[in-house]
């Protein structure tokens, strides 16, 4: 089955109506699609919706922020790794590559161990992959050796080990009852207890993000051919490159502050775009902000649903991710189609 | 109307590779660079093109310094054709010839109906249209070369450069390719390409420059320059001459 833009595009648009569909109607208090478009219609129109004045509650506060973060997150991290896949020319690269998430975790557990409430976690993951992946950069632009491209991967790699030594002594220091399952848990990603003031730190980074990242698309094919002859081209690699990488770190810091640290999405999901609509980026960016929406919400909504208790997202990503990943690599039917 | 060097010295920041380039390419004109293996002939290349600064010397694209032109505006004259490789993604052949409008839009844009209609003509120009919708990582490596000379023609520029356009293609490709490139200039296109292979200089090109450890060795027309013993001290190895009835030569190496 050849990449067809619009089937592509159905399918994708499909599968996301599906998981938030899924995702009211399962819990412990399922909401169906008709409950659902009368309070919407409730919300647009002023009226009132005649639901219970719970299950109203349960959509508005507690499952309809938990969707809304899903899809951001899901979207951010799908959009950040088809940026960067084409940016370091490598279909196995994730958003994490430069720091983004070992920053931002390292940068959580110092604020779990210094007992800061939920918004100075929050910060302090955010800025923790800002600065990851800025220090990344600044070391490898200083580091002028040939291919600056293969210069940050490796960079990338070396200080992503430091900050995982770093994270590992901050859990080895953690008081082992209160603070270490804290930790564990944040590490393995989670959306369980997303409410609305959650949303405002993460909605502004991955509009803006995925914004610029969708605004350069069309540059990213040009982008990801080697860096002379991108050049030659006429495309001024150094800004573009910095934009990017800055578009795709904000988006990716903004979803592991507001998740935790949810592999595979970013590695993934572009994939099973690509799969869909074809490798030009012009068509791909759109399409796995869509699909990478609607896939973290029905993984989410399993993440909820599958267990009494819930399960973290990053184990079910794993789960979901690998045995497709081998799948994938067994079926490349020369080059990353 | 040229590119042209003057006392050119080129190299990379830490370490200069040649030095007292001349250089003169006319629109129209087929110019042969000629030299062993790593007497500096891609990082010249690479000068040319734009891609790293001058050491020294006059560099100028149609009387205009080269240096003071931005980015976009290089690309817009000077079309590049890589040595072909297979790339990381599997884009369709269409869109390799489509990135090669990348200069002539502004970094947000789609590409237009008219890049669109450039890129499907400058495959026509090479005969390779029927391979548009084929990912470019299938075709075969004759195809790949003349669909990356096609993004080239689709940068619409006044010049070509081409890196060892034959280098790794079989013997009727390399036949294919020097035709194309034989019609690009009578078509009014500059053209320099690197080659090893001085039958393919003498056959095809006007001109030829020949370098040796950064230096001209020897620079002029290519029936003139493209002889026995300038082969044998470009080269350091004896060279065989084989001559036909009508006077055409060919040259064996290592006689």
């Amino acid at each position: 089955m050849p990449p067809s833009p619009l089937r592509g595009n159905l399918i994708a648009f499909g599968l996301l109506a599906l998981a938030v569909l899924l995702a009211f109607g399962f819990g412990r208090f399922p909401v169906g699609p008709s409950e659902l478009g009368r309070l919407l219609w409730a919300g647009l129109s002023g009226q009132p919706s005649g639901l219970p004045p719970q299950v109203e509650t349960v959509i508005w506060n507690i499952r309809g922020p938990r969707v809304i973060a899903a899809l951001l997150c899901g979207a951010a991290l799908a959009v950040a790794g088809t940026a960067f896949q084409g940016l370091f020319r490598n279909p196995l690269v994730s958003p994490d590559i430069l720091g983004a998430s070992s920053g931002a975790a390292l940068g959580a557990v110092i604020g779990i161990y210094f007992s800061l409430g939920i918004i100075g976690i929050q910060f302090a993951a955010f800025a923790g992959g800002l600065v990851a992946v800025g220090a990344v950069y600044a070391i490898g632009s200083t580091l002028r050796r040939g291919d600056p491209v293969l210069v940050l991967v490796l960079t990338g790699v070396v200080v992503g080990s430091l900050l995982g030594a770093g994270i590992g002594l901050v859990k080895y220091w953690a008081d082992p009852y209160n603070q270490l399952p804290a930790m564990t848990f944040w590490l393995l990603g989670s959306l369980a207890g997303t409410a609305k003031p959650d949303l405002v730190p993460l909605l502004g980074p991955v509009l803006l993000g995925s914004a610029v990242l969708v605004a350069l698309r069309w540059r990213m094919n040009a982008m990801s051919l080697p860096e002379e002859e991108a050049r030659a081209l006429g495309l001024n690699t150094g800004p573009l490159r910095v934009a990017i990488v800055a578009a795709a770190t904000l988006v990716t810091a903004a979803s592991v502050a507001a998740a935790g640290i949810i592999g595979w999405v970013g590695l993934v999901v572009p994939h099973l775009a690509r799969f869909l609509v074809g490798p030009d980026f012009g068509r791909l960016v759109p399409t796995a902000a869509v699909l990478g929406g609607g896939y973290l919400l029905i993984i989410d909504t399993l993440a909820r649903t599958a267990a009494p208790v819930e399960t973290p997202l990053g184990i079910l990503t794993a789960v979901i991710g690998t045995p497709f990943f081998i799948w994938l690599l067994a079926s490349a039917r020369g080059g990353w189609s | 109307m040229s590119l042209s060097a003057g006392g050119l010295a080129y190299g990379y920041p830490e370490r200069q590779i040649g030095s007292e380039i001349e250089l003169d390419l006319k629109p129209g004109e087929v110019l042969a660079l000629l030299g062993p293996n790593g007497s500096g002939k891609t990082t010249l290349l690479k000068t040319l093109l734009g891609l790293l600064p001058p050491k020294g010397g006059v560099l100028a694209l149609d009387g205009r310094p080269l240096a003071g032109l931005s980015i976009a505006e290089r690309a817009r004259a000077l079309g590049y054709v890589p040595q072909a490789h297979a790339g990381t993604f599997a884009f369709s052949v269409f869109t390799v010839v489509l990135m090669g409008r990348t200069a002539h839009g502004s970094v947000f844009a789609a590409p237009s109906g008219h890049d669109r209609a450039i890129a499907m003509a400058m495959l026509e120009r090479l005969g390779v249209a029927k391979l548009a919708d084929r990912p470019y990582t299938q075709i075969s490596g004759g195809e790949r070369q003349l669909v990356l000379i096609a993004r080239a023609l689709a940068q619409e520029p006044r010049y070509v450069i081409l890196d060892e356009p034959t280098a790794s293609l079989d013997f009727g490709n390399q036949g294919k390719v020097m035709v194309e490139i034989r019609r690009l200039a009578a078509e009014g296109l500059g053209v320099l390409f690197t080659t090893h292979d001085p039958n393919q200089a003498l056959r095809y090109a006007d001109h030829v420059l020949m370098i040796r450890d950064g230096r001209v060795l020897a620079a002029g027309r290519a029936t003139e320059l493209l002889v026995p013993e300038r082969l044998e001290e470009l080269y350091g190895v004896g060279i065989e001459t084989i001559r036909d009835g009508e006077g055409r030569v060919a040259f064996l190496p290592g006689a």
